[in-house]
Protein backbone atom coordinates (compact mmCIF):
# COMPACT_ATOMS: atom_id res chain seq x y z
CA UNK A 1 0.00 0.00 0.00
CA UNK A 2 1.05 3.37 -1.11
CA UNK A 3 0.18 6.77 -1.07
CA UNK A 4 1.16 9.70 -2.88
CA UNK A 5 1.36 13.51 -1.69
CA UNK A 6 1.88 16.74 -3.32
CA UNK A 7 3.95 19.62 -1.35
CA UNK A 8 2.40 23.18 -2.47
CA UNK A 9 2.66 21.52 -6.01
CA UNK A 10 2.33 23.88 -9.32
CA UNK A 11 2.35 21.82 -12.44
CA UNK A 12 4.17 23.81 -15.60
CA UNK A 13 0.94 24.61 -17.78
CA UNK A 14 3.24 27.06 -20.40
CA UNK A 15 2.05 30.69 -20.27
CA UNK A 16 -0.72 30.54 -17.50
CA UNK A 17 0.16 32.16 -13.49
CA UNK A 18 0.65 29.54 -10.87
CA UNK A 19 -2.69 29.76 -9.57
CA UNK A 20 -3.37 27.69 -6.18
CA UNK A 21 -0.61 25.33 -5.04
CA UNK A 22 -1.89 21.68 -4.34
CA UNK A 23 -1.94 19.85 -1.39
CA UNK A 24 -3.43 16.55 -1.66
CA UNK A 25 -3.08 13.15 -0.07
CA UNK A 26 -3.98 10.30 -2.41
CA UNK A 27 -4.71 7.54 0.37
CA UNK A 28 -5.08 3.99 -0.61
CA UNK A 29 -8.76 3.17 -0.09
CA UNK A 30 -9.85 6.41 -1.93
CA UNK A 31 -11.12 6.75 -5.35
CA UNK A 32 -10.61 10.37 -6.43
CA UNK A 33 -11.96 12.17 -9.57
CA UNK A 34 -9.70 15.32 -11.44
CA UNK A 35 -12.91 17.66 -13.06
CA UNK A 36 -12.25 21.04 -15.37
CA UNK A 37 -12.55 21.99 -18.63
CA UNK A 38 -10.31 21.13 -21.74
CA UNK A 39 -7.33 23.21 -21.20
CA UNK A 40 -7.27 23.32 -17.19
CA UNK A 41 -4.33 20.62 -17.00
CA UNK A 42 -5.51 17.74 -16.18
CA UNK A 43 -3.57 15.44 -18.14
CA UNK A 44 -0.28 17.74 -16.92
CA UNK A 45 -1.27 17.01 -13.70
CA UNK A 46 -1.78 13.51 -13.71
CA UNK A 47 2.03 13.10 -15.69
CA UNK A 48 3.30 15.59 -12.83
CA UNK A 49 1.95 12.76 -10.53
CA UNK A 50 3.90 9.93 -12.11
CA UNK A 51 7.06 11.93 -12.56
CA UNK A 52 7.10 11.98 -16.08
CA UNK A 53 6.89 15.73 -16.23
CA UNK A 54 8.89 18.68 -13.99
CA UNK A 55 6.56 20.30 -11.77
CA UNK A 56 7.22 24.74 -12.02
CA UNK A 57 7.38 24.56 -8.10
CA UNK A 58 7.07 22.34 -5.09
CA UNK A 59 6.86 18.33 -5.25
CA UNK A 60 5.05 14.94 -5.19
CA UNK A 61 6.21 12.76 -2.69
CA UNK A 62 5.45 8.77 -3.23
CA UNK A 63 5.46 7.16 0.79
CA UNK A 64 6.82 10.40 2.31
CA UNK A 65 9.81 9.97 -0.14
CA UNK A 66 10.45 12.51 -3.21
CA UNK A 67 9.71 11.24 -6.66
CA UNK A 68 12.55 13.05 -8.36
CA UNK A 69 15.01 11.01 -5.90
CA UNK A 70 13.43 7.89 -7.20
CA UNK A 71 14.46 5.30 -10.22
CA UNK A 72 12.13 4.82 -12.48
CA UNK A 73 12.09 1.58 -12.35
CA UNK A 74 11.28 1.77 -8.46
CA UNK A 75 8.42 4.04 -8.84
CA UNK A 76 7.08 2.10 -11.57
CA UNK A 77 6.29 -0.60 -8.77
CA UNK A 78 4.19 1.56 -6.47
CA UNK A 79 2.72 4.07 -9.11
CA UNK A 80 0.99 3.10 -12.95
CA UNK A 81 -0.17 5.26 -15.48
CA UNK A 82 -2.95 4.40 -18.43
CA UNK A 83 -2.47 7.29 -21.15
CA UNK A 84 -5.47 8.93 -23.06
CA UNK A 85 -3.29 8.48 -25.87
CA UNK A 86 -1.11 5.67 -26.95
CA UNK A 87 0.92 4.98 -30.03
CA UNK A 88 1.46 1.77 -31.77
CA UNK A 89 3.98 2.14 -34.51
CA UNK A 90 4.71 -2.09 -34.33
CA UNK A 91 1.94 -4.49 -34.42
CA UNK A 92 1.24 -6.45 -31.23
CA UNK A 93 -0.70 -8.74 -29.72
CA UNK A 94 -3.12 -8.01 -27.07
CA UNK A 95 -1.43 -10.53 -25.06
CA UNK A 96 1.65 -8.90 -25.23
CA UNK A 97 0.61 -5.68 -24.72
CA UNK A 98 -1.11 -6.54 -20.84
CA UNK A 99 2.49 -8.39 -20.23
CA UNK A 100 4.56 -5.35 -20.74
CA UNK A 101 2.92 -4.28 -17.40
CA UNK A 102 5.20 -6.77 -15.99
CA UNK A 103 8.39 -5.26 -16.89
CA UNK A 104 9.22 -2.69 -13.89
CA UNK A 105 9.05 -6.28 -11.95
CA UNK A 106 11.42 -8.46 -14.08
CA UNK A 107 15.47 -7.90 -13.87
CA UNK A 108 17.12 -7.86 -17.16
CA UNK A 109 17.81 -11.36 -17.98
CA UNK A 110 14.53 -12.62 -16.37
CA UNK A 111 11.82 -13.75 -19.21
CA UNK A 112 7.87 -13.78 -18.08
CA UNK A 113 7.12 -16.86 -16.41
CA UNK A 114 3.78 -18.35 -16.53
CA UNK A 115 2.98 -16.86 -13.76
CA UNK A 116 3.52 -13.35 -15.12
CA UNK A 117 1.23 -15.04 -18.01
CA UNK A 118 -1.52 -16.12 -15.53
CA UNK A 119 -1.73 -12.07 -14.18
CA UNK A 120 -1.76 -11.18 -17.80
CA UNK A 121 -4.65 -13.46 -18.66
CA UNK A 122 -6.88 -12.72 -15.58
CA UNK A 123 -6.10 -9.15 -16.02
CA UNK A 124 -7.40 -9.61 -19.68
CA UNK A 125 -10.23 -11.46 -18.10
CA UNK A 126 -11.25 -8.97 -15.59
CA UNK A 127 -11.59 -5.99 -17.97
CA UNK A 128 -13.81 -8.84 -20.90
CA UNK A 129 -11.28 -8.41 -23.70
CA UNK A 130 -9.57 -12.17 -22.62
CA UNK A 131 -11.45 -13.53 -26.16
CA UNK A 132 -9.30 -10.81 -27.94
CA UNK A 133 -5.76 -12.21 -26.21
CA UNK A 134 -4.11 -12.79 -29.81
CA UNK A 135 -5.93 -10.08 -31.62
CA UNK A 136 -2.94 -7.12 -33.07
CA UNK A 137 -4.10 -4.14 -31.26
CA UNK A 138 -4.43 -2.01 -34.06
CA UNK A 139 -7.40 -4.28 -35.70
CA UNK A 140 -9.29 -3.54 -32.21
CA UNK A 141 -12.33 -0.44 -32.15
CA UNK A 142 -11.32 2.08 -29.91
CA UNK A 143 -12.95 0.69 -26.21
CA UNK A 144 -11.69 -2.43 -26.58
CA UNK A 145 -7.76 -0.86 -26.82
CA UNK A 146 -8.78 1.50 -23.69
CA UNK A 147 -9.81 -1.92 -21.64
CA UNK A 148 -6.30 -3.55 -22.63
CA UNK A 149 -4.61 -0.17 -21.72
CA UNK A 150 -6.16 -0.60 -18.05
CA UNK A 151 -5.59 -4.67 -18.50
CA UNK A 152 -1.86 -3.47 -18.93
CA UNK A 153 -1.98 -1.48 -15.73
CA UNK A 154 -3.72 -4.30 -13.61
CA UNK A 155 -1.36 -6.46 -14.83
CA UNK A 156 1.68 -3.95 -13.48
CA UNK A 157 -0.57 -4.21 -10.59
CA UNK A 158 0.99 -0.78 -8.73
CA UNK A 159 -0.47 -0.01 -5.30
CA UNK A 160 -1.14 3.87 -7.00
CA UNK A 161 -2.96 3.80 -9.64
CA UNK A 162 -3.93 6.88 -12.21
CA UNK A 163 -5.86 7.27 -14.95
CA UNK A 164 -6.35 9.49 -17.72
CA UNK A 165 -9.96 9.43 -18.86
CA UNK A 166 -10.54 5.84 -18.22
CA UNK A 167 -13.75 5.66 -19.28
CA UNK A 168 -13.15 7.52 -22.92
CA UNK A 169 -14.49 5.54 -26.26
CA UNK A 170 -16.18 2.66 -23.43
CA UNK A 171 -20.01 1.73 -24.12
CA UNK A 172 -22.66 2.30 -20.78
CA UNK A 173 -21.73 -1.42 -19.89
CA UNK A 174 -18.20 -1.29 -19.87
CA UNK A 175 -18.60 2.26 -17.99
CA UNK A 176 -19.76 1.00 -15.41
CA UNK A 177 -17.92 -2.23 -15.34
CA UNK A 178 -14.51 -0.06 -15.39
CA UNK A 179 -15.72 2.41 -12.82
CA UNK A 180 -16.78 -0.68 -10.46
CA UNK A 181 -13.57 -2.33 -10.96
CA UNK A 182 -11.53 1.04 -9.90
CA UNK A 183 -13.91 1.20 -6.86
CA UNK A 184 -13.17 -2.55 -6.01
CA UNK A 185 -9.30 -2.11 -6.74
CA UNK A 186 -9.69 1.48 -3.99
CA UNK A 187 -11.55 -0.86 -1.67
CA UNK A 188 -8.75 -3.61 -1.79
CA UNK A 189 -6.25 -0.88 -0.69
CA UNK A 190 -5.37 0.74 -3.96
CA UNK A 191 -5.08 4.48 -4.20
CA UNK A 192 -7.03 5.34 -7.56
CA UNK A 193 -6.75 8.63 -9.00
CA UNK A 194 -8.27 9.79 -12.18
CA UNK A 195 -9.27 12.66 -14.79
CA UNK A 196 -12.85 12.11 -15.94
CA UNK A 197 -15.02 14.19 -17.74
CA UNK A 198 -18.34 13.10 -16.53
CA UNK A 199 -19.56 14.77 -13.65
CA UNK A 200 -22.41 12.13 -12.73
CA UNK A 201 -19.24 9.34 -13.17
CA UNK A 202 -17.51 11.01 -10.40
CA UNK A 203 -20.49 11.49 -8.82
CA UNK A 204 -21.29 8.12 -8.01
CA UNK A 205 -17.99 6.23 -8.10
CA UNK A 206 -15.51 8.82 -6.69
CA UNK A 207 -14.79 9.10 -2.86
CA UNK A 208 -12.96 12.35 -3.69
CA UNK A 209 -12.69 15.13 -6.26
CA UNK A 210 -10.38 17.64 -7.38
CA UNK A 211 -12.09 21.04 -9.22
CA UNK A 212 -8.76 22.23 -11.64
CA UNK A 213 -9.40 25.73 -13.09
CA UNK A 214 -8.48 26.93 -16.41
CA UNK A 215 -6.70 30.03 -14.34
CA UNK A 216 -4.73 27.65 -12.38
CA UNK A 217 -7.00 27.56 -9.34
CA UNK A 218 -8.26 24.54 -7.60
CA UNK A 219 -10.45 22.88 -4.68
CA UNK A 220 -10.70 19.44 -3.27
CA UNK A 221 -11.81 17.45 -0.97
CA UNK A 222 -14.94 14.81 -0.19
CA UNK A 223 -16.79 14.36 -2.94
CA UNK A 224 -19.95 15.80 -0.73
CA UNK A 225 -18.93 18.66 -0.16
CA UNK A 226 -17.38 19.52 -3.48
CA UNK A 227 -20.47 18.23 -6.31
CA UNK A 228 -21.79 22.07 -5.93
CA UNK A 229 -23.91 22.79 -8.20
CA UNK A 230 -22.48 26.50 -8.43
CA UNK A 231 -19.16 25.74 -8.22
CA UNK A 232 -19.71 23.29 -10.95
CA UNK A 233 -21.54 25.62 -13.31
CA UNK A 234 -18.81 27.83 -12.45
CA UNK A 235 -15.98 25.43 -13.46
CA UNK A 236 -17.74 24.24 -16.79
CA UNK A 237 -19.15 27.87 -17.54
CA UNK A 238 -22.58 26.33 -18.16
CA UNK A 239 -25.91 26.31 -16.14
CA UNK A 240 -26.65 23.34 -14.79
CA UNK A 241 -30.07 21.28 -13.70
CA UNK A 242 -28.98 19.04 -10.86
CA UNK A 243 -31.42 16.02 -9.42
CA UNK A 244 -31.36 12.88 -7.91
CA UNK A 245 -31.38 9.56 -8.60
CA UNK A 246 -30.24 6.77 -7.69
CA UNK A 247 -29.21 7.96 -4.42
CA UNK A 248 -26.72 10.39 -5.62
CA UNK A 249 -26.87 13.86 -7.46
CA UNK A 250 -27.20 14.06 -11.82
CA UNK A 251 -25.94 16.79 -13.38
CA UNK A 252 -27.82 17.98 -16.66
CA UNK A 253 -26.68 20.64 -18.87
CA UNK A 254 -29.06 23.08 -19.70
CA UNK A 255 -29.51 23.64 -23.47
CA UNK B 1 11.78 -19.04 -30.64
CA UNK B 2 14.91 -20.83 -29.64
CA UNK B 3 13.65 -22.79 -32.52
CA UNK B 4 12.84 -20.20 -35.14
CA UNK B 5 16.82 -18.86 -34.13
CA UNK B 6 18.12 -22.31 -34.47
CA UNK B 7 16.71 -22.42 -37.95
CA UNK B 8 18.04 -19.19 -38.97
CA UNK B 9 21.57 -20.47 -37.59
CA UNK B 10 21.13 -23.59 -39.58
CA UNK B 11 20.71 -21.68 -42.61
CA UNK B 12 23.23 -18.88 -42.25
CA UNK B 13 25.63 -22.03 -41.90
CA UNK B 14 24.23 -23.42 -45.11
CA UNK B 15 24.56 -20.34 -46.84
CA UNK B 16 28.21 -19.58 -46.04
CA UNK B 17 28.67 -23.39 -47.21
CA UNK B 18 26.94 -22.78 -50.22
CA UNK B 19 29.15 -19.42 -51.41
CA UNK B 20 32.26 -21.52 -50.03
CA UNK B 21 31.73 -24.00 -52.88
CA UNK B 22 30.17 -22.16 -55.91
CA UNK B 23 32.13 -19.92 -57.79
CA UNK B 24 34.51 -19.52 -60.85
CA UNK B 25 35.82 -23.20 -59.84
CA UNK B 26 33.22 -25.09 -57.95
CA UNK B 27 34.88 -27.22 -54.80
CA UNK B 28 32.64 -30.69 -54.12
CA UNK B 29 32.02 -31.69 -50.71
CA UNK B 30 34.29 -33.75 -50.40
CA UNK B 31 37.07 -30.87 -51.50
CA UNK B 32 35.49 -28.39 -49.12
CA UNK B 33 35.92 -30.78 -46.27
CA UNK B 34 39.31 -31.69 -47.11
CA UNK B 35 40.70 -27.95 -47.73
CA UNK B 36 39.24 -27.04 -44.12
CA UNK B 37 40.78 -29.75 -42.41
CA UNK B 38 44.05 -28.11 -44.63
CA UNK B 39 44.21 -31.23 -47.00
CA UNK B 40 43.10 -31.42 -50.80
CA UNK B 41 44.65 -29.52 -53.82
CA UNK B 42 46.55 -26.08 -53.32
CA UNK B 43 44.12 -24.76 -56.01
CA UNK B 44 41.28 -25.58 -53.42
CA UNK B 45 42.91 -24.30 -50.17
CA UNK B 46 43.58 -21.23 -51.82
CA UNK B 47 40.31 -20.53 -53.26
CA UNK B 48 38.68 -21.35 -49.43
CA UNK B 49 41.17 -20.06 -47.52
CA UNK B 50 42.82 -16.63 -48.95
CA UNK B 51 39.50 -15.50 -51.07
CA UNK B 52 36.26 -17.01 -50.44
CA UNK B 53 36.51 -17.84 -46.60
CA UNK B 54 37.42 -13.70 -45.95
CA UNK B 55 34.71 -12.05 -48.93
CA UNK B 56 32.03 -14.73 -47.12
CA UNK B 57 32.81 -14.13 -43.24
CA UNK B 58 33.17 -10.32 -44.67
CA UNK B 59 29.60 -10.40 -46.24
CA UNK B 60 27.81 -12.24 -43.61
CA UNK B 61 29.14 -9.91 -40.83
CA UNK B 62 28.04 -7.01 -42.74
CA UNK B 63 24.47 -8.16 -43.48
CA UNK B 64 23.86 -8.93 -39.51
CA UNK B 65 25.71 -5.38 -38.49
CA UNK B 66 23.37 -3.90 -41.37
CA UNK B 67 20.02 -5.24 -40.30
CA UNK B 68 20.91 -5.28 -36.22
CA UNK B 69 21.44 -1.68 -37.00
CA UNK B 70 18.33 -0.99 -38.83
CA UNK B 71 15.82 -3.03 -36.24
CA UNK B 72 18.15 -0.54 -33.77
CA UNK B 73 17.10 2.44 -35.52
CA UNK B 74 13.57 1.68 -36.26
CA UNK B 75 12.74 0.94 -32.85
CA UNK B 76 14.66 4.18 -31.52
CA UNK B 77 12.58 6.39 -34.21
CA UNK B 78 9.50 4.05 -33.85
CA UNK B 79 9.16 3.96 -37.54
CA UNK B 80 9.56 1.00 -39.35
CA UNK B 81 11.16 2.99 -42.46
CA UNK B 82 14.29 3.87 -40.46
CA UNK B 83 17.39 2.62 -41.85
CA UNK B 84 20.89 3.24 -42.04
CA UNK B 85 20.24 3.96 -45.67
CA UNK B 86 17.74 5.87 -45.57
CA UNK B 87 18.83 8.33 -42.63
CA UNK B 88 22.22 9.23 -44.50
CA UNK B 89 24.45 7.62 -42.67
CA UNK B 90 25.45 5.45 -45.41
CA UNK B 91 26.36 8.85 -47.52
CA UNK B 92 28.41 10.62 -45.13
CA UNK B 93 30.75 7.38 -45.45
CA UNK B 94 30.29 7.09 -48.67
CA UNK B 95 31.86 11.16 -48.91
CA UNK B 96 34.36 10.15 -46.23
CA UNK B 97 35.67 6.67 -48.18
CA UNK B 98 35.81 8.79 -51.62
CA UNK B 99 37.57 11.89 -50.26
CA UNK B 100 40.17 9.42 -49.09
CA UNK B 101 40.15 7.98 -52.52
CA UNK B 102 40.13 11.17 -54.60
CA UNK B 103 43.86 12.26 -52.67
CA UNK B 104 44.74 8.97 -53.23
CA UNK B 105 45.20 7.56 -49.63
CA UNK B 106 45.37 4.09 -49.05
CA UNK B 107 42.76 1.30 -48.11
CA UNK B 108 43.59 1.88 -44.01
CA UNK B 109 42.60 5.49 -44.44
CA UNK B 110 39.61 4.95 -46.60
CA UNK B 111 38.12 2.85 -44.12
CA UNK B 112 38.89 5.62 -41.22
CA UNK B 113 37.64 8.40 -43.50
CA UNK B 114 34.52 6.46 -44.37
CA UNK B 115 34.17 5.46 -40.12
CA UNK B 116 34.71 9.24 -39.58
CA UNK B 117 32.04 9.80 -42.35
CA UNK B 118 29.58 7.97 -40.71
CA UNK B 119 29.96 9.23 -37.36
CA UNK B 120 29.57 12.58 -38.86
CA UNK B 121 26.56 12.15 -40.50
CA UNK B 122 25.22 10.59 -37.62
CA UNK B 123 25.59 13.00 -35.04
CA UNK B 124 24.19 15.62 -37.85
CA UNK B 125 21.21 14.56 -38.85
CA UNK B 126 20.71 13.65 -34.73
CA UNK B 127 21.93 16.54 -34.05
CA UNK B 128 19.94 18.73 -36.55
CA UNK B 129 16.51 16.95 -35.71
CA UNK B 130 17.30 17.17 -32.32
CA UNK B 131 17.20 21.13 -32.47
CA UNK B 132 15.20 22.53 -29.96
CA UNK B 133 13.31 19.56 -27.88
CA UNK B 134 13.41 16.17 -28.12
CA UNK B 135 13.62 13.64 -31.25
CA UNK B 136 10.07 13.39 -32.58
CA UNK B 137 10.39 11.00 -35.43
CA UNK B 138 8.87 12.15 -38.21
CA UNK B 139 11.54 14.93 -38.02
CA UNK B 140 14.53 13.10 -37.35
CA UNK B 141 13.29 10.63 -40.78
CA UNK B 142 13.25 13.75 -42.89
CA UNK B 143 16.42 15.12 -41.71
CA UNK B 144 18.02 12.05 -42.63
CA UNK B 145 16.12 12.13 -45.88
CA UNK B 146 17.08 15.87 -46.90
CA UNK B 147 20.68 15.34 -45.23
CA UNK B 148 20.77 12.10 -47.24
CA UNK B 149 19.79 14.05 -50.49
CA UNK B 150 22.67 16.86 -49.72
CA UNK B 151 25.66 13.89 -49.92
CA UNK B 152 24.21 12.45 -52.71
CA UNK B 153 25.02 15.84 -54.62
CA UNK B 154 28.34 16.64 -52.62
CA UNK B 155 29.13 12.55 -54.15
CA UNK B 156 27.95 13.36 -57.85
CA UNK B 157 30.39 16.54 -57.40
CA UNK B 158 33.14 14.44 -56.37
CA UNK B 159 33.00 12.00 -59.20
CA UNK B 160 32.54 15.01 -61.63
CA UNK B 161 36.14 16.36 -61.05
CA UNK B 162 37.60 12.72 -59.95
CA UNK B 163 40.17 11.66 -63.21
CA UNK B 164 38.79 8.98 -64.76
CA UNK B 165 41.31 5.79 -63.98
CA UNK B 166 40.15 6.37 -60.52
CA UNK B 167 36.10 5.76 -61.68
CA UNK B 168 35.24 2.32 -61.36
CA UNK B 169 36.94 1.62 -57.64
CA UNK B 170 35.00 4.78 -56.46
CA UNK B 171 31.89 3.16 -58.34
CA UNK B 172 32.42 -0.60 -56.66
CA UNK B 173 32.46 1.29 -53.45
CA UNK B 174 29.51 3.36 -53.93
CA UNK B 175 27.41 0.37 -54.79
CA UNK B 176 28.37 -1.53 -51.91
CA UNK B 177 31.20 -4.63 -52.86
CA UNK B 178 32.80 -6.94 -50.36
CA UNK B 179 35.76 -8.12 -52.69
CA UNK B 180 37.21 -4.88 -51.17
CA UNK B 181 37.02 -6.52 -47.36
CA UNK B 182 40.15 -7.47 -46.16
CA UNK B 183 40.26 -9.23 -42.54
CA UNK B 184 36.63 -10.14 -41.32
CA UNK B 185 37.23 -10.49 -37.52
CA UNK B 186 37.33 -6.74 -36.27
CA UNK B 187 33.38 -6.58 -37.98
CA UNK B 188 32.73 -10.07 -37.40
CA UNK B 189 33.54 -9.67 -33.31
CA UNK B 190 32.09 -6.41 -33.03
CA UNK B 191 28.70 -7.95 -34.32
CA UNK B 192 28.78 -10.46 -31.65
CA UNK B 193 30.12 -8.04 -29.28
CA UNK B 194 26.77 -5.77 -29.66
CA UNK B 195 24.02 -8.45 -29.69
CA UNK B 196 25.42 -10.08 -26.60
CA UNK B 197 25.33 -6.42 -25.41
CA UNK B 198 21.84 -5.73 -26.69
CA UNK B 199 19.95 -8.53 -25.38
CA UNK B 200 19.72 -7.97 -21.95
CA UNK B 201 18.25 -4.30 -22.87
CA UNK B 202 16.25 -5.94 -25.08
CA UNK B 203 12.96 -6.45 -23.24
CA UNK B 204 13.78 -2.28 -22.66
CA UNK B 205 13.46 -1.81 -25.72
CA UNK B 206 10.24 -3.85 -26.60
CA UNK B 207 8.83 -1.30 -23.92
CA UNK B 208 10.26 1.59 -25.90
CA UNK B 209 8.66 0.89 -28.73
CA UNK B 210 5.58 2.04 -27.53
CA UNK B 211 6.39 5.33 -27.14
CA UNK B 212 8.84 7.45 -23.99
CA UNK B 213 6.27 8.30 -21.96
CA UNK B 214 4.78 4.80 -21.65
CA UNK B 215 8.31 3.20 -21.53
CA UNK B 216 8.70 5.63 -18.62
CA UNK B 217 5.80 4.74 -16.94
CA UNK B 218 6.90 1.36 -16.48
CA UNK B 219 10.08 1.53 -15.48
CA UNK B 220 12.49 2.75 -18.35
CA UNK B 221 14.94 5.14 -17.80
CA UNK B 222 14.26 6.80 -21.73
CA UNK B 223 17.20 9.41 -22.22
CA UNK B 224 20.24 7.04 -21.20
CA UNK B 225 18.43 4.09 -23.06
CA UNK B 226 17.96 6.48 -26.47
CA UNK B 227 21.79 7.44 -26.51
CA UNK B 228 22.78 3.91 -25.90
CA UNK B 229 20.61 2.55 -29.13
CA UNK B 230 21.77 5.73 -31.14
CA UNK B 231 25.70 5.42 -30.28
CA UNK B 232 25.51 1.55 -31.09
CA UNK B 233 23.40 1.48 -34.25
CA UNK B 234 26.18 4.55 -35.33
CA UNK B 235 28.68 2.32 -34.41
CA UNK B 236 27.33 -1.03 -36.16
CA UNK B 237 26.58 1.25 -39.03
CA UNK B 238 29.84 3.01 -39.39
CA UNK B 239 31.62 -0.96 -39.24
CA UNK B 240 29.72 -1.85 -41.86
CA UNK B 241 30.10 0.92 -44.15
CA UNK B 242 33.73 0.76 -43.44
CA UNK B 243 34.15 -2.78 -44.35
CA UNK B 244 31.67 -2.97 -47.77
CA UNK B 245 30.59 -0.01 -48.72
CA UNK B 246 26.99 1.35 -48.93
CA UNK B 247 25.17 -1.66 -49.48
CA UNK B 248 21.64 -0.68 -48.56
CA UNK B 249 18.36 -1.75 -47.27
CA UNK B 250 19.46 -4.41 -45.52
CA UNK B 251 18.74 -2.72 -42.81
CA UNK B 252 15.21 -2.30 -44.17
CA UNK B 253 13.82 -5.32 -45.10
CA UNK B 254 15.83 -7.98 -42.59
CA UNK B 255 14.10 -6.97 -39.56
CA UNK B 256 10.61 -6.34 -41.53
CA UNK B 257 10.09 -10.16 -42.86
CA UNK B 258 11.74 -11.14 -39.57
CA UNK B 259 8.57 -8.95 -37.59
CA UNK B 260 6.56 -10.35 -39.64
CA UNK B 261 6.93 -14.00 -39.22
CA UNK B 262 8.41 -13.79 -34.93
CA UNK B 263 6.49 -10.75 -34.10
CA UNK B 264 7.86 -7.67 -32.48
CA UNK B 265 10.03 -9.43 -29.42
CA UNK B 266 13.37 -7.95 -29.61
CA UNK B 267 14.69 -10.63 -27.47
CA UNK B 268 14.52 -12.73 -30.25
CA UNK B 269 14.42 -9.94 -33.07
CA UNK B 270 17.98 -8.92 -32.70
CA UNK B 271 19.81 -12.14 -32.69
CA UNK B 272 17.71 -13.27 -35.65
CA UNK B 273 18.21 -9.89 -37.26
CA UNK B 274 22.18 -11.17 -37.05
CA UNK B 275 21.47 -14.16 -38.51
CA UNK B 276 19.25 -13.39 -41.25
CA UNK B 277 21.07 -10.60 -42.21
CA UNK B 278 23.98 -12.25 -42.45
CA UNK B 279 22.81 -14.68 -44.73
CA UNK B 280 21.15 -12.77 -46.75
CA UNK B 281 24.15 -10.70 -47.52
CA UNK B 282 25.98 -13.97 -48.38
CA UNK B 283 23.65 -15.00 -50.94
CA UNK B 284 23.41 -11.78 -52.68
CA UNK B 285 26.98 -12.11 -52.71
CA UNK B 286 27.32 -15.06 -53.95
CA UNK B 287 24.49 -14.43 -56.65
CA UNK B 288 26.76 -11.13 -57.74
CA UNK B 289 29.55 -13.52 -58.09
CA UNK B 290 28.24 -16.15 -60.40
CA UNK B 291 25.64 -14.46 -62.05
CA UNK B 292 27.73 -13.02 -64.90
CA UNK B 293 30.98 -14.86 -64.37
CA UNK B 294 33.63 -14.25 -64.49
CA UNK B 295 32.44 -10.63 -64.06
CA UNK B 296 31.11 -9.70 -60.84
CA UNK B 297 28.57 -7.33 -59.66
CA UNK B 298 28.58 -4.84 -56.92
CA UNK B 299 26.74 -7.09 -53.70
CA UNK B 300 25.06 -3.12 -53.49
CA UNK B 301 23.12 -3.55 -56.80
CA UNK B 302 21.55 -7.17 -56.00
CA UNK B 303 20.28 -5.45 -52.24
CA UNK B 304 19.06 -2.52 -53.96
CA UNK B 305 17.19 -4.46 -56.56
CA UNK B 306 15.60 -6.59 -53.39
CA UNK B 307 14.79 -3.69 -51.61
CA UNK B 308 13.29 -0.61 -53.51
CA UNK B 309 10.45 -3.13 -53.91
CA UNK B 310 9.86 -3.69 -50.52
CA UNK B 311 10.54 -0.17 -49.32
CA UNK B 312 7.91 0.56 -51.44
CA UNK B 313 5.54 -2.31 -50.61
CA UNK B 314 6.16 -1.00 -46.65
CA UNK B 315 5.00 2.09 -47.47
CA UNK B 316 2.06 1.77 -49.86
CA UNK B 317 0.64 -0.53 -46.56
CA UNK B 318 1.17 1.82 -44.24
CA UNK B 319 -0.52 4.19 -46.12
Amino acid sequence: MSRLRTRDLVINVPGRPDGYPLNIEIEPGQTWGVLGPNGAGKTTLLHTLAGLLRPRNGQVLLNEQPLKLMKRREIAQHLGLVFQERQDSFPATVLETALIGRHPWLSPWESEQSEDQARARSALAMLDVDHLSDRLLNTLSGGERQRVAIATLMTQDPSVWLLDEPTNHLDLHHQVSVMNLLRDQATAGKAVFMCLHDLNLAARWCSHVLLLYTNGDACWGAVDAMLEPTALEQLYNQRLITVEADGAPVFIPVR
Amino acid sequence: MIRSLLGLGIAALAAILLALAMGSVTIPPLGLLEAVQGDGTSLHRTLLWDLRMPRTLSAFATGGLLAVAGALMQILLRNPLADPYVLGLSGGAAVGALLAMLTGLGTLLVSGSAFAGAMLATVLVFGLAHGTGSWTPSRLLLTGVVVAAGWGAVITLMLAITPSHKLPGMLYWLMGDVSYARTPWPPLIILGLSVLFILPLARNLNVLARGPMQAAALGVSVRPLEWTIYVLASLLTATAVTTAGSVGFVGLIVPHMLRLVLGNDQRIILPACALAGGTLLVLADTLARTVIAPEQLPVGVITALLGVPTFLFLLHRSR
